[in-house]
């Protein structure tokens, strides 16, 4: 028998250039610090606090001159951009570390610059921990979008789902006074909701992100209206479940700085420490993984193999949807305490972008997520140190950020082939 | 294993896609089902697969009668199918795909990535077909990519395997290593059937055939009957390929390319520095096996895709840079290669689709309006003139057949006044009687003082049509020869081996 050639890539590759982008990007973002911050920085000094006060282990806390340490970081970005540029126009992509390397020192500047002068410092423990608690609904929102998207049903109604966990928890929280049960019942309450999208969608074909955005809608009338007809009139014994313990693992804990940040939380991160790596490890390294993935890439090859495409999808959906639940219960038990009208504030509309840019990857939409956590607490914070920077400015810096990473993540995007497409048999 | 299909029947609405088939199946057999687009071969597989469910009739291996629910329990008794449109995952790797389904597992429930490579190789090695279980799919050409759905039914212990269509993608000495292929695994007991329209494939490899025709077994010859016989057979009447052609009468060059080449949404070079010019009154045909770069080269002859350097000229005017709407005014017509994609709405009417390029200018355009007293008249005379069967110019395109829907687009391309015209894949998956009108427009718009190119896979088709044949492989012009250039000579250079 002849031989037969199956060499990858019949043809041959055109390399062009990498966009420049990214190296755009960190080279203004390192002239703001430069100057900004640094030249035209503001005079005084910098206290970066490592160590809460109630913390075993007490590290020192590090006091440097503003004007002075913004403008050396600002040097070393630029060099950093400059090195980005050079490797760019060597056809190299930027590579993953230097991104990282840039954004962790970039943000350490924006925090000091911010907090120049202010007794409290930067408070690294306080940041980074809230930074997790507001992160978790995004993250745990992240992993419903991955888990249907990745299946092919296109979940616009996360927001939804989170709205509903944080009115279930915090309703049958109060009225149980168990707020496991509370926490439960968001689960499965948010599941019975992600049922009504997957069976329109896979069943009766409906259009996806027309169910979403209906939900979604839906959620907000009802939860608004249980809210102010029912819930409201008597807070006391509908609307106050308060929030889960703080569980502080023994040892781990007691870890400078990592330990505060980590080990010393709710359930609800906790269970958000086992939800993430568990479906990393389900979707790539187990064969309900690679039947649910081929299910989101190409159902009808899925089909002709035995494997029940509407069935996969429903499943993936549905347990997508209670783990979104329990990102809503993260909102109200996991930290806020009582249900607010409309408390998700869009959240699950910005785990859709956090999905995309986490390219679908379990930890990568951690990572993601854990960048608009930031941003939230950052407004917090910066307000409070330093109540005469411009409101919006804060707000759009780490927005940046994320831009830095989107380029450099450019042109590896891709979403799973058959997302949003109903799948007809014959 | 035996098979046997008892009387089969198949409703879609009032359409009877399968009309009472029996056939029978003998181990080691290979039997060829032979049937025209349309005549009910696929949806008889589908039902034996699984996929669909029979009205009437039913399924017998090794004499017991069988129900499939689905291709799980297909599968489960032994039949295998190599899908016309393959069955793979682009993304996941050859071992990913051949095992999805009955993946083997170790502890923890995770993948066992090394027993799914080591069935892979040892599947490969039995048959010769050197394949990599790590690569992923959307790397491999496409004859590599056959062969991966053969091992992923051989991994499930196919006894019966149902290729659908398969040389469709493959070159003449692939389409030979194929044939070799299914020799093999009948010798090794693997039942065979064999779908195809090709009437030489038949001939040279199968054991017994079955003839199907408007979803009815119309006969059972002998695999020694002679080309024209089953030809006639499948489609039911007397067929003369031959199209009737007078002596080129050439002309000025109305299609010049120059050093085209054109990348790939990858950076591929799908087209790599082709030149070659057209003259009025020729037929000049692309030949090459599909994914060559032949797709890439139309799309960019029209505009529709980007060209990354060379030229291309449609009657003395540079189109290089040319939007599709000043290319079309330049005088080209296009019939793209996928119909149903790029060629026609589906939900629109005949008329509408008659006027679809037209639509910003007369005569179609009355100022801001549609002039639609004029639309339907052409219409009308467009479907008379390209014998468009339909019951009204407001039908749907989509429920037309596909020869009448091609002629649609035939007509829309042709009814307007035209210097050059590119035809991709003019009559795929178009019934016979439609292909001889559509090679005859052809023919005539050459006659008529027309540059012509056409871009086909199919070698019979370049060979009734051209005047000249570029052969294309790897994104190249493998070399330009003359149409009375053998087939084992063309064949050749289809695998790249230049003239």
């Amino acid at each position: 028998m002849s031989k037969i050639e199956v060499t990858p890539g019949m043809f041959s590759q055109v390399e062009l250039k990498p966009s420049l982008k990214a190296s755009i990007v960190m080279a203004v973002a390192g002239l703001i610090v430069l100057l900004g911050f640094g030249v035209f920085g503001k005079p005084g000094d910098i206290t970066y606090v490592w160590s809460d006060k109630r913390e075993f282990v007490q590290l020192p806390s590090y006091v440097v001159n503003s004007m002075l340490f913004c403008t050396i970081i600002g040097v070393i970005l630029l060099a950093l951009a400059g090195l980005a540029f050079m490797l760019n126009r060597r056809s190299k992509v930027t590579p993953m570390w230097l991104i990282i390397i840039f954004g962790f020192l970039a943000i350490m500047a924006l925090l000091g610059w911010l907090a120049t002068g202010a007794s409290q410092g930067v408070q690294m423990v306080f940041i980074l921990s809230n930074t997790l608690v507001l992160a978790i609904p995004l993250i745990l929102g992240g992993m419903a979008g991955i888990m249907s998207e990745r299946v092919g049903v296109v979940n616009i109604a996360i927001e939804g789902q989170l709205l509903t966990g944080a009115f279930v928890s915090s309703v049958v929280g109060t009225t149980t006074g168990n707020l496991y049960i509370g926490m439960i019942a968001a689960m499965i309450a948010a599941g019975l909701l992600s049922m009504i999208l997957a069976s329109l969608a896979i069943k009766y074909l409906v259009d996806q992100v027309i169910i979403g955005v209906l939900l979604n809608v839906l959620v907000i009338g009802v939860t608004n209206f249980l809210h102010s007809a029912w819930v409201d009139k008597d807070r006391q014994h509908l609307n106050f479940p308060g929030t889960f313990d703080k569980i502080a693992i023994p040892f781990l804990s007691d870890i400078p700085v990592v330990g505060q940040v980590l080990f010393n939380n709710r359930i609800t991160v906790y269970l958000m420490f086992i939800i993430v790596p568990v479906l990393w490890y389900v979707l790539f390294k187990t064969k309900l993984g690679l039947r649910a993935r081929s299910v989101g890439e190409h159902p009808l090859a899925a089909d002709t193999v035995g494997i029940n495409v509407a069935k996969t999808r429903f499943w993936w959906v549905t347990i997508g949807g209670m783990i979104a639940g329990l990102g809503g219960a993260a909102l109200t038990i996991g930290n806020v305490g009582s249900f607010g009208r409309e408390m998700s504030g869009g959240q699950g509309f910005i785990a859709l972008a956090v999905v995309i840019l986490g390219r679908w990857q379990p930890i990568y939409v951690m990572l993601s997520a854990l960048l608009f956590g930031f941003t939230i607490i950052l407004r917090v914070w910066a307000n409070q140190v330093s109540p005469g920077v411009p409101f919006d400015f804060i707000v759009m810096v780490p927005y940046l950020v994320t831009l830095v990473a989107v380029a450099g993540f450019a042109g590896k995007v891709r979403a799973p082939a058959a997302s949003g497409q109903p799948y007809v048999k014959g | 294993m035996k098979l046997e299909l008892r009387n089969i029947t198949k409703k879609f609405g009032t359409l009877v896609a399968n009309d009472n088939i029996s056939l029978v199946l003998k181990p080691g057999e290979i039997h060829s089902l032979l049937g025209e687009n349309g005549a009910g071969k696929s949806t008889l597989m589908n039902v034996l697969y699984g996929l669909l469910q029979p009205d009437s009739g039913e399924i017998l291996l090794d004499d017991k009668a069988v129900k499939f629910n689905g291709p799980g329990d297909a599968m489960a008794a032994g039949i295998g199918m190599v899908h016309q449109h393959f069955m793979l995952i682009p993304v996941f790797t050859v071992a990913e795909n051949v095992v999805l389904g009955h993946e083997p597992t170790s502890k923890l429930g995770a993948l066992d990535v090394g027993a799914a490579r080591k069935l892979v190789l040892e599947i490969s090695d039995r048959f010769g077909f050197q394949i990599d279980p790590d690569a992923k799919i959307q790397d491999l050409p496409v004859g590599a990519q056959q062969r991966v759905e053969i091992i992923k039914a051989l991994a499930r212990n196919a006894k019966i395997l149902v290729l659908d269509e398969p040389t469709a993608v493959l070159t003449p000495q692939e389409t030979d290593e194929l044939m070799e292929i299914m020799r093999g695994l009948a010798k090794s007991g693997t039942s065979i059937i064999f779908i195809t329209h090709k009437l030489r494939e038949v001939q040279q490899v199968a054991d017994s055939i079955t003839v199907i025709r408007q979803g009815k077994v119309v006969a059972s010859p002998s695999p020694k009957a002679s080309a024209s016989e089953l030809a006639s057979l499948m489609v039911g009447r007397e067929v003369d390929l031959d199209v009737k052609r007078k002596p080129a009468k050439l002309g000025g060059e109305s299609l010049v390319i120059q050093d085209l080449t054109v990348l790939d949404d990858r950076n591929h070079q799908m087209v790599d520095g082709v030149s070659f010019k057209v003259q009025d009154g020729e037929v000049l045909a692309i030949a090459g096996v599909q994914g060559n770069g032949q797709t890439e080269l139309a799309e960019a002859i029209l505009g529709i895709r980007k060209v990354h350097s060379g030229s291309i000229v449609v009657s003395n005017k540079d189109v290089t840079k040319s939007t599709v709407r000043e290319v079309l005014e330049a005088g080209l017509g296009y019939i793209p290669e996928d119909r149903k994609k790029d060629g026609l709405v589906g939900d629109f009417s005949i008329a509408e689709n008659l006027m679809l390029d037209g639509s910003f200018t007369k005569p179609f355009a009355k100022g801001i309006q549609i002039d639609f007293p004029k639309r339907d008249e052409i219409a009308e005379d467009l479907i008379e003139r390209f014998d468009i069967r339909t019951p009204s110019a407001e039908t749907l395109a989509k429920q037309l057949s596909g020869g009448n829907q091609q002629k649609v687009v035939v007509a829309r391309e042709l009814g307007r006044d035209l210097k050059v015209l590119v035809a991709s894949q003019p009559t795929r998956g178009v019934d016979v009687g439609s292909i001889e009108f559509i090679h005859e427009q052809i023919i005539a718009a050459r006659d008529a003082g027309k540059a012509v190119l056409i871009i086909s896979t199919e070698l019979d088709e370049v060979l009734a049509l051209a005047d000249r044949i570029a052969v294309m492989y790897r994104g190249k012009i493998v070399g330009i020869v003359d149409a009375k250039t053998s087939r084992e000579k063309l064949g050749k250079m289809m695998a790249g081996i230049a003239a």
